[in-house]
């Protein structure tokens, strides 16, 4: 079995309509053991900017920890906040600096960048960023994301049709999925609010 | 004077307080030739005097005023080869933050950076402080601003400074013609205005240099012709 499918993943981003949404599944395997069905892979940097670990859970959190380290430091030097664009140009180059040895997780970043316009990316564990309009997935499930995906998206969505779409295409996937699944989570992000969910799919 | 004592190493205070290597460096700035840089409401200017050695000098080939990014510029008073290193130093830092950030660094982030090398050669071993003090230029999401950098790290941001061997009366002048809501072309003209009140002999497009970014955040050097131009209009 492949290291990034050790722990088991999935995870979605989707751009609507002046909003944009991240999606997860909850659980954290040991191979084909389950062992926890809360496990959180979406993080928040600040409110109009989330980051999503897919991969080895372990790289995933020292990750997350860093990142938030390095973005402390900005918000207190440059007094504001790091726009999504500027804070994947930072994990992409906080990734290649391990190019030989490098962490086994696979980001998805989302945020509301000028004039709170969508900004959703992706990229590999050696920091390729890729960038979509539409969205990007990541993880042990992305095969079957990006079918469930492609036949889904539509643009420009309202924040609540595209909860809705996102939800069922997270949802469908898992399904395929063995090493994914136990439920989701969902941030839906507008200018002015952020919305969390946890959906319940089938706990198997 | 018990100073005198303290004044070979750099990194030992004197009595009084006084690191007696920075006080020395502040005055090889004000012996240096004249700088100044205000910020108007839509950009900011800066310029300095150009008095060459001799006249065999090709002052086409002279270059006081410099870039360090495409959005900010900067023009020292002190020693010439000092102010060299230091925007060698500077464009290095400002690339380095594109590669992290793929963004262009903020003005007030790279004049930290500047003045930070500074401090480090007042505490460091073996070194001597940076003979410069450096006005630095630019125009970001900010908006225009204006630097002073001084030897021993300290900066400061100013609607209107002067530097050099004229300072108190150029600022002295500054401060009677520095308006609020003034223009980039008005800021030109109370430059030369400034220039031109301690300028030992007659100013030319020659001897003066002047840069200035507005708002399509492009810092450029005036040429000759054009400084020309803007002289004629303050005649």
């Amino acid at each position: 079995m492949s290291i990034f499918e050790y722990n088991g993943s999935a995870l979605v981003a989707m751009v609507g309509k002046n909003c944009f949404a991240i999606a997860s599944d909850r659980r954290l395997g040991v191979q084909l053991q389950t062992v926890a069905t809360d496990f959180r892979r979406i993080y928040r940097i600040h409110d109009k900017v989330y980051i999503g670990l897919s991969g080895l859970a372990t790289d995933a959190q020292t990750l997350y920890q860093r990142l938030v380290f390095r973005h402390k430091l900005y918000q207190l030097r440059e007094e504001r906040d790091m726009k999504p664009e500027t804070f994947a140009s930072l994990v992409s180059a906080i990734l290649y600096e391990k190019r030989f040895g490098p962490y086994f997780c696979q980001p998805v970043i989302a945020g509301l960048g000028g004039d709170d316009q969508p900004f959703i990316c992706t990229m590999d564990c050696l920091g390729a960023k890729e960038l979509a309009k539409d969205f990007v997935v990541s993880g042990s499930a992305s095969e079957s994301l990006y079918g469930a995906c492609e036949s889904m998206y539509k643009p420009d969505m309202e924040p609540e049709e595209l909860f809705e779409n996102i939800s069922q295409a997270l949802l469908a996937s898992v399904d395929r999925d063995c090493l994914s699944g136990w439920g989701g989570h969902v941030f839906l992000v507008t200018p002015t609010e952020v919305q969390e969910r946890t959906l319940k799919g089938r706990m198997d | 004077m018990g100073d005198s004592q303290y004044s070979f190493s750099l990194t030992t205070f004197s009595p009084s307080g006084k690191l007696v290597q920075i006080e020395h460096a502040l005055m090889a700035v004000g012996s240096g030739q004249t700088s100044l840089g205000i910020k108007a409401a839509n950009g900011v200017v800066i310029a300095t005097e150009k008095k060459l050695p001799s006249i065999l000098v090709d002052e086409a080939s002279v270059q006081k005023i410099q870039l360090m990014t495409p959005n900010i510029g900067v023009v020292y008073s002190g020693m010439g080869p000092d102010s060299r290193v230091l925007v060698r130093k500077s464009r290095k830092q400002a690339q380095q933050y594109y590669r992290l950030y793929k963004e262009t660094i903020p003005v007030t982030q790279l004049v930290r950076e500047t003045a930070t090398v500074m401090q480090e050669f007042t505490q460091s071993g073996g070194v001597r402080p940076f003979g410069v003090s450096l006005l630095i230029a630019g125009f970001d999401d900010s908006g225009p601003q204006l630097y002073q950098v001084d030897p021993s790290g300290s900066y400061f941001s100013w609607k209107a400074s002067a530097m050099g061997k004229n300072v108190s009366n150029a600022k002295t002048f500054l401060e009677k013609r520095y308006t609020e809501d003034m223009e980039l072309d008005d800021a030109v003209h109370t430059a030369l205005l400034t220039l031109k009140e301690g300028f030992e002999g007659q100013i030319s497009s020659k001897n003066i240099e002047i840069g200035l970014i507005s708002t399509d955040r492009k810092f450029r050097v005036l040429t000759p012709a054009e400084i020309e131009d803007y002289l004629a209009e303050v005649e």
